[in-house]
């Protein structure tokens, strides 16, 4: 243990602990920019900087490890000053139109500006002469450079989150910048759009690409009938920007919001979630029929899943070899749009011409998945536009909605139906966890067997999780799977994926079904939820999705009535023709550069 | 404190000794006898920012790793600095024997020269003479094998962290310190990274003993330097002198009798009056150097000076941290605009605070040491910068 004094106030903590999270033990805030809980420090913005007496420079609080007898002081006159200096200096290089700025009320740059007064701009404004312009080629990520301050935690997400790389650090002095490869625009790069880097910026230089009038002239339109489906991590999330803490479930809330905003029909991607089970599951036995019985070398082992548009992009770009093993099964998201201009709209007896369909997803990826040439099976685009988390709670501070205070509602009765295995999706590990539970009972007839459904070994917060159970007891169909043992790996955040996909391309790891999130913790630390994100509040909202999985009367897809009712009355059965028409897909090999 | 201490001496360019001899009498002594040694001769390393040359040898021995790593900065790139290129091109296997030393001592089978973009023209000779001594070194019962690396044009991968992040194949950038690169240094190993010149200085004392080397300089600046000697001067040049002389009796033998300052160390040196003449030491004392002297006359602009130099930090700054990429654009844009009378010359006031900002806070010495050339420039030469 180290003995030191902070602002004259002795502390012990652990050898090894910054002066950063020392001082924070004490309840002593410095400020901080470049610093993330959830990267590597890089010690560069220097707003952390404090003083240690007796040594000539001051120490970037967030990189300088205690030691003994150390006397900080982290608010002197020489660090104020300092301090002060760096606030403006990041202000002049910084294009400081914030009433305009998308990210206005939530920048940690603006709120530095505010609490050191910096006031009538000191320095000279270099903004003008760097002549910016904005990136908004990507349909999910605009990149401004005037309003970036070179921090770097983007281009540190990038790499050692998501081992994507395809945000860096290009030239040096004056003309350094956050580019991209050549410096091409985003979208002709290698960028999977997963937004972990919006959700990292502290200022308003990366944002997501927001389809908000959109939206909103669609529900004033009045010749459209505008339908909405939320993913399972919002209802995890979105609380967080209306003033509830990190955790809470607001379920009830936000379906009540949605009706409020003007939303004809306001439905639940969980319904096809459940749909992704019976098909993915499905397809799962199937390939693995074809390997153990029909001895089909050219069936693709292992299977992964196909939700995550941030895993699907990765996966072309970097180990197109592997698309074979991707399920064929369009994400809950794509099938669901699929289903509401065909299923729905006959139901509802709507013209599909006539439906806009609108999602409400953690992701920013997802943007871009509607977008796909390929997502127009119903004869339309399947989904029109998809707002983030992030995007909802603007609509309903807009609507002048008072969340908090609303009662919950219940989604629509059809096609909003829901069980707790849809739920999980929303963390990692909860496909795979969904999967186990009606695959098992489909070749067993019986429960999977961990206690209360809960499979603990596929939850929490490991970056590459596996796990493996022989089956046993299995009906006479199945029986070619009995004895077999199912091993199962689960990835969550694309660095770990590249590294679990290399495993299995170097031969090092062998599995029958691996599921994959490209972002940190699973959809509910996606791209397009609620900044700040951290592993603290990433565990607060898994905590709450385990608990929604609890509470549900249902907790098994292949028990959702609507999905029984669905395969009786319009697709048949799973893997079916009509199936394969609008619930599957393919993709696409994609060069690095 | 002695003034009268210019005198020219004559140890680096000198021939070169037996090196193999050299190496076996400094393998039959104790390691850390030649440590101790090496810190008593009180040399300090040669870059400019004078850490004890043995205090930083004996860190690195004492420190864990499986492997170690010897490195000689050759990235001389500091603006009016040209001795190094002179070292290697003249007496280079001084250089290779000094690492070679440092390698033997602590604990260290590989060493690189870390050549500058621009020196590339020395690179088949010094390949020659690294594969001719590491044959050398094998025969002789030293595993220790020698290396070029290249640098890309950066001034700043002159500073250690970054030279070190530059051979992984990095961006050029320096790193958080602590950890050093004693600890943690090349690929996460101990390693020493000292000057072409202290290499050099570190053989000189294994030939005449450390008890003659100290005879040379002064208490706190032991040794003799190479100096790069340019600008307005009746002689210019590389001069090896003892340390600890003052300006006034540099500006008297090199100056060309209208000497109105003398940059001392180059752009991320300080900028000398005449005024200030007499009483500036050249050396830890005073003003330390890594050998560049920039003598100016009453015909130059302090103004273009200090443009220049601020125009090369802007440039050369890796532009990581906030202080020093956008300090030196403040700086340079600043002091133009109070040329131009857009700003009062009041404002060059927040700009010395700025540039003590920078001095404090910046993450390397590049950023650090922006602020002295400002300082001493806006500090005794206010009007050539205001009109």
């Amino acid at each position: 243990m180290i003995n030191l004094t902070i602002n004259n106030i002795p502390v012990t903590v652990e050898e090894g602990t910054t002066i950063l999270a020392a001082a924070r033990k004490l309840n002593i805030r410095i400020p901080t920019l470049c610093y993330h809980e959830d990267l590597c420090i890089a010690g560069n913005c220097r707003v952390c900087v404090v003083e240690q007496v007796g040594m000539r420079t001051l120490q970037a609080s967030c990189a300088v490890p205690v030691r003994e007898n150390m006397q900080i002081l982290t608010n002197s006159m020489k660090v104020r000053q300092a301090r002060k200096n760096i606030i403006e200096l990041l202000l002049s290089e910084h294009n400081a139109d914030c009433t305009k700025c998308y990210k206005n009320g939530n920048c940690e740059l603006q709120d530095l500006a505010n609490e050191y007064r910096t006031g009538n701009q000191m320095y000279l404004d270099l903004v003008p002469e760097k002549h910016f312009t904005i990136d908004q080629s990507s349909p999910s990520i605009m990149k401004d450079d005037s309003k970036c301050i070179r921090c770097q935690r983007c281009v540190r997400t990038c790499a050692e989150l998501q081992g994507v790389n395809a945000l860096a650090v290009a030239n040096k002095g004056h003309e350094m910048k956050i580019s991209s490869f050549y410096d091409k625009p985003m979208h002709e790069v290698v960028c999977t759009n997963c937004g972990q880097c919006i959700n990292r910026c502290p200022t308003g230089a990366l944002v997501e690409r927001n389809y908000l009038d959109e939206v909103w002239n669609a529900i004033y339109d009045p010749s459209k009938h505008v339908a909405v489906q939320t993913a399972p991590a919002v209802r995890v999330a979105l609380g967080e920007e209306l003033g509830f803490d990190p955790g809470e479930r607001v379920t009830g809330k936000m379906v009540a919001a949605l009706r409020r905003l003007g939303f004809n029909s306001v439905l639940d991607t969980d319904f096809t979630a459940d749909l992704t089970i019976m098909e993915e599951g499905t397809e799962l036995l199937t390939r693995l029929k074809k390997a153990l019985v029909d001895n089909d070398e050219k069936v693709a082992i292992p299977m992964t899943t196909s939700c995550s548009p941030g895993w699907i992009k990765f996966i072309e770009h970097t180990f197109p070899e592997y698309l074979p093993n991707v399920s064929t099964c369009k994400s809950p998201q794509q099938m669901f749009g699929a289903l509401v201009k065909t299923y729905y709209a006959q139901r509802k007896n709507i013209n599909p011409k006539d439906i806009v369909s609108v999602s409400i997803m953690p992701c920013t990826a997802k943007k871009y998945e509607a977008q796909r040439p390929e997502m127009r099976d119903s004869g339309y685009q399947d989904v029109d536009y998809v707002l983030t988390t992030r995007e909802l709670a603007i609509m309903i501070k807009q609507a002048g909605i008072e969340f908090m205070k609303l009662e919950d509602e219940e989604y629509d009765r059809f096609m909003g139906d829901s069980t707790g295995a849809a739920v999980i999706f929303g963390a990692t590990g909860g496909v795979m966890e969904a999967a186990l539970r009606t695959a098992w009972e489909i070749v067993t007839g019986k429960e999977v067997p961990f206690e209360n459904l809960n499979i603990t070994p596929v939850r929490g917060m490991e970056g590459i999780k596996e796990a493996s159970v022989t089956i046993a007891g299995t009906k006479p169909e199945w029986s070619f799977l009995e004895g077999v043992e199912l091993k199962c790996a689960i990835a969550h955040g694309l660095a770990n994926a590249r590294e679990l996909m290399q495993a299995v391309k170097d031969g090092k790891a062998v599995y029958h079904f691996i599921e994959v999130m490209a972002c940190p913790g699973g959809c509910l630390g996606g791209g397009g939820q609620p900044i700040p994100t951290n592993p603290e509040i990433r565990q607060k909202r898994a905590e709450a999705i385990y608990a929604e999985d609890e509470g549900m009367p249902i907790r098994k897809s292949h028990e959702n009535p609507e999905v029984a009712q669905i395969y009786q009355e319009f697709l048949g059965e799973p893997l079916g023709h009509k199936s394969h028409e609008l619930l599957h897909t393919h993709y696409k090999a994609r060069k690095r550069y | 404190m002695e003034s009268n201490k210019l005198s020219r001496v004559d140890y680096i360019f000198r021939p070169e000794s037996n090196r193999i001899d050299l190496i076996k009498k400094i393998m039959s002594k104790d390691k850390d006898d030649f440590i101790l040694e090496l810190i008593d001769s009180g040399l300090k390393g040669r870059g400019g920012a004078g850490f004890l040359t043995g205090l930083k040898w004996k860190l690195a021995k004492e420190a864990q790793g499986d492997k170690k790593y010897v490195i000689c900065n050759a990235d001389e790139g500091e603006p009016g600095t040209f001795k190094d290129r002179e070292i290697l091109d003249r007496v280079a296997g001084k250089v290779l024997t000094g690492m070679a030393l440092c390698g033997y001592i602590v604990g260290a089978n590989e060493g690189f020269i870390y050549l500058r973009a621009e020196y590339r023209f020395l690179a088949p000779k010094l390949q020659q003479m690294m594969d001719a001594m590491n044959q050398e070194l094998k025969t002789a019962g030293l595993d220790f094998t020698l290396a070029l690396r290249f640098g890309s044009g950066a001034y700043v991968c002159g500073e250690e962290t970054a030279l070190i992040e530059s051979m992984e194949g990095k961006r050029g950038e320096p790193r958080n310190k602590p950890p050093f690169p004693v600890t943690d240094g090349y690929l996460g190993k101990p390693t020493v990274v000292n000057n072409v010149e202290t290499f050099v200085n570190t053989v000189i004392i294994a030939e005449i003993g450390y008890q003659e080397y100290k005879k040379l300089g002064t208490d706190s600046s032991r040794g003799m330097k190479l100096f790069s000697i340019s600008g307005d001067c009746a002689k210019e040049g590389i001069f090896e002198l003892e340390l600890g002389m003052s300006l006034a009796d540099f500006v008297e033998e090199f100056g060309d009798g209208d000497t109105k300052a003398v940059q001392v160390g180059g752009a991320s040196g300080f900028c000398v009056p005449r005024k200030k003449f007499k009483e500036t030491i050249i050396g830890f004392e005073g003003i330390p150097t890594g050998g560049s002297m920039k003598i100016f006359n009453s015909s130059r602009s302090m103004y273009n000076v200090l443009h220049n130099y601020l125009d090369f930090f802007q440039e050369e700054s890796c532009g990581q941290c906030t202080p020093c990429r956008v300090g030196c654009q403040q700086l340079l844009k600043g002091i133009m605009a109070v040329k131009r009378r857009e700003r009062p010359a009041t404002y060059l006031d927040e700009l010395v605070k700025l540039a003590e900002t920078m001095r404090y806070a910046s993450k390397c010495g590049l950023g650090q040491s922006v602020g002295n050339a400002f300082v001493s420039i806006v500090e005794n030469f206010r009007e050539e910068i205001v009109y």
